[in-house]
């Protein structure tokens, strides 16, 4: 019914409503939110809900700004900022909480909900699973009925949320267009504050006892890669990571980056091409495949043959490689770079020193020596664990003498530091071995789990030699995978033992899917936009011609959507059909209806009006009055009706 | 009157193609629906341009999703609400006289020529705001659109502007229509008027009335037209149903009273003579007595119920009408 309007402060329902859009908002982003903080948003929320429901009057307005206080100080202590993306989010929660209690008008009630929209945002700086994107979904479908629910106070929850689901079905054409076609920018508009790229685990810029295995427990996907070709043997799939130059008796460290003075290797024929799809890692490093021969533009190979970026790897990137597995690097190295990679404290471990002069002295060659060194560790009962016993301050004497137990980075780093002291330029590699082909995408999954190191030694000749110690030790590591190099009992991850098979087969398909959402939603970029277009038929399409396009597919969308929302024209009864198109006869003819006037009446004055017809009018509405009025049984007197008011004459 | 205001006043008239009163049915086509965002809708905008520089600013491929997800919501309100006012059909409804200075209430029927329902319409006249909370399908409401009447006579309804937001108060469609109504305003009845002219004019056997109008003076059958403050309710619930008597006062019966412009001081201006009238003829209507009206070149002749007053009153408030 129709009431005069009154000023629209919110209600009851539509607080409540409110309560449930910024609970379906903050809810998702809890878990990066600290526990404190969260604890007081869940309550702040909730008990606006309550004292609305009980109709209790709200807290006095001191106690708001107290929290409000008391909330920003605890963030700015525990983020020991309050700039910047992580204390930012939290502070959005915490008014989101407190604005609920300020909420008085449907302005302010919009604004809840503009606030809420920001909060949903703010959770993709920590995750972009499918999940999230549904969590996404469910939450915009509640802001939306509550958009609904502030226009409609009485509207029942289920239709509200009916029509909330139908017009974002509505927009899904829309988001699809504008997502596919909106010009994309790649890298940052303005720097990002520094807390961007936190909590991102994999390889670091050094290595010391213990710091690979730790990473080997880790199943997260440290990048994918997808071949051109045919996939290289299992023994060459060595991806270079950062190239430890500099021990000082403990940890090993990356050297000054230099830039390197071959422009690649040659090609040598068995050249392999391919895509990696790296997860972020906080570093500048990108992973490849030995020995990068073409690399992204806006990277550059190192002296040590690393591919390094210019700016640290913050979001996820997609990159092409060309790589020469077989190819011989550094024939010709400089003098400083051989020093460099005979580098060594100058004491301790002075067992090792023994052991390196002792094998100097019997081997003929650099090569003989490496191999003596080898065969002595395959010889003595050395064993592959993930869990080495710690290390003294002598670290490679204890290993080599007298633990004996270690992972991939103690023999490397054991390796490494005899052939040294035995004066054999050598350096610690790091990166991944190997990776898991999932049948599914045929995409190579490497996790953290495949991390690994090992050695290069410098021949007269020959230039830089891969040897992997580990290998001697453990062959089925670089063959296989960890689990089959490491004793039954080591505490390898769950998935990575090889019983439980149909598991595995469940996690290749679900990592196909979720590689699929991450090559094609989230790694959606600028490249594969042009690449898209390209297929489509456009030759080089540029912002205008996407802004074209966008415009026109977008009309076109509009109309369409417009013609089936405002034509969606019930059935009208024909009966009621035939009488319209009679009374519009009549208005043709200068006639003026009354919409209170029935057939009867209406055939009185219209036979008045129009004397000449009247006869026919008479029947025609007797007709119609009693095929609507009476009792009609079959459908022959409509028949008639329509041929009468069709010979009607105007 | 402003540029801005006269523009504005221009693109009304734009709006209503020029004719106004239009005749009725009105159906607001398509062409006569307008939209633009509300304030919430540009605050809504911004929102979203800040979440796109956001979601670029770090890579947020997913922010990209929600933000053009909300883009599309954004179109999907412009669509609701004009579908929400489209092709809806006003007719004129009723419509009673006030006397001066109240609100008329024009009743303004809406109907539905759609399946699907409509929500929160407001029609605004100019003075205040009425909203129509729903219309069901293929169906019609009567809403009122309230206009204040300032002087007696016809009052024509002016340009209605119909609006809503819904459904997500994003976007305002609205649309204009002038229909062909009008209503009858009474003069305003004077507060301090003289009394009843007693004996003025031609007494048909006017009797004494030792204790004025008010002595009862028996029952009659109650007849449509008896003012509703001399029906005797306290016998109604003995007679059969629906039957009711009317109290008859002294004095009431056989005197007629003439309330006669030329009786009024000479020195009153028209108006200030037409409001005593009508306050006149209220009084005796509510005394239920019988009476006559002598305007210049109009003569009623004396009577009485409700229809009497309504032709007394009406002829007070068309009075000098060219």
């Amino acid at each position: 019914m129709a009431k005069p309007e009154a000023a629209p402060p919110v209600t009851q329902r539509q607080t409540v409503w409110l309560a449930a859009t910024a609970l379906g908002a903050f809810l998702p982003l809890a878990p990066w939110l600290p526990g404190w903080l969260n604890a007081l948003c869940l309550t702040g929320i909730v008990w606006r809900g309550w004292l609305l429901w009980r109709r209790i009057p709200l807290p006095p307005g001191w106690l708001l700004n107290l929290l409000a206080v008391a909330g920003i100080a605890g963030i700015g202590l525990h983020f020991r900022n309050l700039f910047g993306k992580d204390p930012g989010v939290a502070m959005l929660a915490l008014f989101l909480a407190l604005k609920l209690f300020e909420t008085r008008t449907l302005r302010d009630a919009t604004g809840v909900v503009l606030l809420c929209f920001f909060l949903i945002l703010s959770q993709f700086f920590y995750t972009q699973s499918i999940a999230t994107a549904a969590l996404m979904l469910v939450s915009v479908t509640l802001a939306t009925s509550t958009l609904i629910a502030l226009q409609r106070e009485d509207v029942a929850p289920r239709a509200a949320l009916r029509l909330g689901g139908s017009l974002l079905l509505q927009a899904l054409p829309f988001m699809l267009l504008l997502f596919l076609l909106f010009p994309r920018v790649s890298g940052p508009l303005w720097g990002l504050p520094a807390d961007a790229g936190r909590g991102l685990s994999g390889l670091s810029d050094n290595m010391s006892p213990g710091s690979i295995s730790n990473l080997s427990l880790s199943e997260a996907i440290a990048f994918r890669a997808r071949f051109d070709g045919k996939l290289p043997n299992k023994g060459e799939l060595y991806w270079r990571g950062p190239v430890l130059n500099n021990f000082d008796g403990r940890t090993w460290r990356m050297g000054p980056p230099r830039k390197n003075a071959a422009d690649g290797v040659a090609d040598k024929g068995d050249a392999v091409q391919y895509e990696i799809t790296l997860e972020p890692h906080n570093q500048p490093w990108l992973l490849a495949l030995d020995y990068p021969q073409r690399w992204p533009a806006d990277a550059l190979l190192t002296s040590t043959w690393q591919v390094v970026a210019q700016k640290v790897v913050r979001s996820r990137q997609r990159y092409t490689l060309r790589s020469v597995p077989s190819a011989r690097i550094g024939l010709e190295e400089p003098a400083y770079a051989k020093r460099e990679a005979l580098q060594l404290p100058s004491t301790g471990n002075p067992r090792s020193r023994e052991l390196a002069q002792a094998l100097r002295a019997r081997s003929p060659n650099d090569l003989a020596l490496a191999n003596a060194f080898l065969g002595r560790i395959r010889e003595q009962n050395f064993v592959y664990t993930l869990t080495p016993p710690l290390l003294g301050v002598d670290t490679v004497d204890e290993f080599l003498f007298d633990t004996r137990r270690g992972f991939c980075e103690h023999y490397a780093a054991a390796f490494v530091f005899v052939m040294r002291a035995a004066g054999v330029p050598a350096r610690v590699v790091t990166g991944y071995q190997g990776g898991e082909l999932n049948p599914v995408d045929g995409y190579l999954t490497v996790r953290q789990s495949d991390a690994h190191a090992w050695a290069e030694i410098w021949l007269a000749g020959e230039g830089w030699r891969r040897v992997d110690p580990t290998a001697a030790i453990a062959p089925a590591r670089v063959e296989n995978n960890l689990a089959a190099a490491v004793p039954r009992g080591d505490p390898i991850a769950l998935l990575a033992r090889p019983e439980l098979d149909w598991l595995r087969s469940a996690r290749y398909r679900w990592e196909a899917v979720s590689n699929a959402w991450n090559q094609w939603v989230l790694g959606y970029d600028n490249q594969r936009q042009m690449a898209l277009l390209q297929r489509l038929g456009l030759e080089s399409p540029d912002w205008r011609t996407l802004g074209a396009l966008m415009a026109g597919l977008g009309g076109t969308l509009m109309l369409a959507l417009a013609a089936w929302t405002l034509n969606q024209r019930q059935r009208i009864d024909p009966l009621l059909r035939q009488w319209r198109r009679f009374e519009s006869k009549l208005v043709r003819a200068g006639f003026v209806l009354h919409p209170w006037e029935g057939p009867r009446d209406l055939a009185a004055r219209a036979a008045q009006a129009l004397p000449r017809q009247s006869e026919e009018i008479a029947a025609i509405c007797d007709l119609y009055a009693a095929m609507r009025y009476g009792r009609v049984i079959d459908d022959q007197p409509l028949d008639e009706l329509t041929r009468r008011i069709a010979a009607f004459a105007r | 009157m402003s540029p801005i205001a006269r523009l504005v006043e221009a693109f009304r008239r734009w709006g209503v193609r020029g004719r106004a009163p239009e005749p009725v049915p009105i159906l607001l086509t398509q062409r006569r629906v307008y939209v633009l965002p509300t304030k919430a809708g540009l605050a809504y905008a911004l929102t979203l341009i800040v979440m796109l520089v956001g979601a670029i600013n770090y890579t947020l491929s997913l922010g990209h999703v929600l933000v053009f997800l909300l883009c599309g919501l954004g179109v999907a309100a412009i669509l609701g609400s004009f579908r929400n006012l489209a092709h809806l059909s006003i007719l004129p409804s009723r419509c009673e006289a006030v006397f001066a200075g109240q609100d008329a209430r024009f009743g303004l029927m809406l109907h539905n020529t759609r399946h699907h329902r409509r929500y929160r319409i407001r029609l605004d006249g100019g003075e205040g705001v009425s909203v129509v909370d729903e219309i069901p399908g293929d169906d019609g409401i009567e809403a009122p659109v309230l206009i204040k009447s300032r002087k007696r006579g016809w009052l024509a309804l002016p340009r209605v502007t119909l609006e809503t937001v819904y459904p997500l108060g994003l976007v305002r469609a609205w649309a204009y229509a002038a229909p062909a109504m009008r209503c009858l305003v009474y003069p305003s009845p004077a507060s301090e008027a003289p009394p009843l002219p007693e004996g003025s004019g031609q007494q048909q056997g006017r009797q004494q009335r030792p204790g004025g109008d008010d002595d009862f003076a028996g029952l009659r059958p109650h007849r449509p037209g008896d003012p509703l403050a001399h029906v005797d309710w306290k016998s109604a619930a003995r007679l059969p149903d629906g039957a009711l008597n009317t109290k008859q006062f002294a004095g009431e019966s056989g005197e007629t009273l003439w309330l006669d412009w030329q009786a009024l001081p000479a020195a009153l201006d028209i108006e200030a003579r037409l409001s005593i009238l009508t306050r006149w003829a209220l009084d005796a209507h509510t005394a239920g007595l019988h009476f006559g009206l002598r305007l210049p070149g109009k003569e009623l002749p004396p009577g009485d119920g409700e229809a009497h007053l309504h032709l007394c009153l009406e002829a007070l408030a068309r009075h000098g009408e060219a």
